[in-house]
């Protein structure tokens, strides 16, 4: 028999219960919507994070104090390191070739004042070319001017919360801002830049490096940053770096060097299993899509008893009941998952509106997956009322009315 | 040609088996016109359903033209109905959702019948029972005794050998029973065999050769 004639027999029947048929394909629909929906999310959020560390720039290697086996974790220590130091940075700087831009950062938390209004906040140690390193913008005044690491001015750069919170209606620009015990005048004001890899970069004051010793009592560094003159240095500089380091600390290597593409390949992985565990949640829904499309082929073979019996009657094969029947929950199946699929595009570019940061993007093993898991759901679900269907007795499916 | 031999039927019924035709010999002719009688219960639906193929003897043998059909498989046996036999029904068992065209169609649809073809040949089932300008009327549409022309055109369709009837006009007022009677009367001037089965002896009488069964056994032939 023609494939279309198939077809359109089973359209028919569908048709013949309207109400109960989209209401499963509505079931079908949901599923791969929230399917494929959840894993446009993930995407996207994988997408973002990625490129929010790109931005760090692909040429950077980070010196962490400490060894650790893993790369991409926070880095658990291991024995007793010697410290980093300035001076290490000094070594790095004039002994390893072939890097543009070296830059250290030391961390700490404090409360910095100005007149009456205080906040506790994010208070970092670290040099001019800081700025090109972390891609910073300068909104007012300047950034930390170049010099000697070694002398502390007491001068600062703050973000644009700070900015607000202490400076509400005033040009901070020249103001004296109390950070901890110490009194730095403010040079410079940040571009809003929001949450960036774990900083808050408008919660922020950046002081000199020195200084920040000074503030926080400490001498040795809580990261150091090397910029690669291109990414196809990176690794020379990163041997040369650690060989420098182990000279200059007893022979041990007691460092950790992180580079992006590390981290990169860490968020990239984690991710990938996270949409994979969104996607599977959401397939929940569609077993339970599948089982509510065998409810209705149940119904619809029990309800259409005594015309199964005439299509036994007038000769029709069993299996072409079965194909029959198979073709209908087919449908409803292929018909739910392409209304989920529509659905969902709508909903991800209405999420594109609202969330632009977020760049969702349906993958397309995505599509093909929801579609193909869709129609097996059917098919799987479709299979036993098809069957029972066939094997009914003639006889007894005509009597019933 | 219809050759039933020593056929018995045994359901099954809680412990007891019921014996629903016991030993039952008959043979019909190519083109004949037989009518099945008997009380309710008598085994002349069961008769007519075996003659169907729509139900397996307990023992003994069918030929159908010659060709023994006793121990085909469902596949084998639905290709037998769809070929050489024709079903008419008390309760017509149209399908409800397709309109009449449709309906007589059904059986071509799934004997693979191309689009052309089917739609000429309903054509000429619906005028051959006087109902062309009703093709496309939904059962719900039409009238018992249209219903019943339908099904009618629908069991003709394929061009069968044999028209099985059980009690096609048990669900119809007299005057369009008759009616349906009459082309069934037809279609048998045609050259088709037909067989009826009814419990109105005025249908009946109207046969050339009547079978009278009771208890799952024939008890009376008469033949005109």
């Amino acid at each position: 028999m023609n494939p279309l004639d198939m077809l359109m027999f089973a359209l028919n029947a569908l048709r013949g219960h309207k109400l109960r048929s989209v209401l499963s394909m509505i079931g079908v629909a949901i599923g791969v919507t929230s399917v494929v929906l959840l894993t446009a999310l993930g995407e996207g959020a994988r997408v973002y994070v990625t490129g929010e560390l790109a931005t760090l720039g692909s040429n950077l290697v980070v010196v962490l104090p400490g060894r650790t086996e893993t790369t991409g974790a926070m880095p658990a220590l291991v024995g007793t390191p010697h410290d980093l130091t300035l001076e290490d940075l000094a070594a790095i700087r004039t002994r390893v070739p072939r890097i543009r831009r070296t830059s250290p950062l030391t961390f700490g938390q404090a409360l910095v004042s100005f007149r009456s209004l205080s906040r506790n906040t994010n208070v970092i140690g670290t040099t001019s070319e800081f700025e090109t390193i972390r891609r910073l913008k300068i909104s007012r005044g300047s950034f930390l001017p170049t010099g000697d690491p070694q002398r502390g001015s007491p001068i600062c750069v703050i973000g644009t919360l700070i900015q607000k919170e202490l400076f509400p209606n005033l040009n901070p620009l020249g103001q004296v801002l109390h950070v901890g015990a110490y009194r730095f005048r403010i040079i410079g004001v940040l571009e809003p830049k929001g949450q960036s890899v774990g900083f808050d970069l408008d919660d922020m004051v950046l002081i000199p490096v020195a200084s920040a010793m000074k503030v926080f009592n400490v001498t040795s560094l809580f990261r150091i940053f090397i910029e690669a003159d291109s990414y196809s240095e990176l690794e020379s500089v990163k041997r040369n770096v650690l060989n420098i380091l182990k000279e200059r600390h007893n022979d041990e290597n007691d460092v950790t060097l992180i580079t992006q593409d590390s981290v990169l390949a860490s968020f990239n992985k984690i991710f990938r299993a996270l949409t994979l565990a969104l996607a599977g949640i959401a397939g929940i829904s569609l077993t339970v899509a599948g089982i509510g499309i065998m409810n209705v082929m149940l119904v619809s073979v029990s309800e259409r008893t005594p015309e199964i019996g005439l299509l036994k009657a007038i000769g029709v094969k069993p299996r072409q009941v079965v194909l029959a029947f198979l073709t209908e929950a087919s449908l409803l199946s292929l018909l739910g998952g392409i209304t989920g699929l529509i659905s969902a595009q709508f909903l991800v570019r209405l999420s594109l509106k609202l969330f632009p940061k977020l760049p969702a993007a349906v993958p397309d093993w995505a599509i093909v997956t929801a579609l193909g898991v869709a129609l097996g759901v059917g098919i799987t679900f479709g299979v036993w009322p098809a069957r029972r269907a066939s094997k009914m007795d003639p006889i007894q499916a005509l009597a019933r009315r | 040609m219809i050759q039933l031999t020593d056929i018995c039927r045994n359901f099954q019924v809680g412990e007891e088996t019921v014996h629903a035709l016991k030993n039952i010999n008959l043979e019909i002719n190519d083109g004949e016109y037989i009518t099945l009688m008997g009380p309710s219960g008598s085994g002349k639906s069961t008769l007519l359903n075996v003659m169907g193929c729509l139900d397996h003897p307990s023992s003994g043998t069918y030929l159908l033209d010659g060709k023994d059909v006793t121990n085909l498989s469902e596949t084998e046996l639905s290709l037998i109905r769809r070929n050489h036999i024709g079903f008419i029904f008390q309760f017509f068992h149209l399908v409800p959702r397709l309109d009449a065209a449709s309906n007589v169609e059904l059986p071509m649809v799934f004997a693979g019948i191309g689009r052309a073809e089917r739609k000429q040949r309903v054509q000429k089932a619906l005028n051959s029972v006087g109902l062309s300008h009703r093709a496309r009327h939904k059962p719900n549409q039409l009238s018992g005794g249209e219903r019943q022309r339908v099904a009618i055109a629908r069991a003709v369709v394929m061009g069968p050998s044999v028209l099985l009837a059980d009690e096609p006009t048990g669900n119809l007022d007299t005057h369009s029973g008759s009616e349906i009677i009459q082309l069934i009367e037809e279609m048998n001037r045609a050259g088709l065999t037909v067989v009826i089965v009814t419990h109105d002896p005025s249908i009946g009488e109207r046969a050339r050769r009547r079978v009278s069964l009771r208890d799952g056994a024939i008890v009376e032939e008469i033949r005109k």
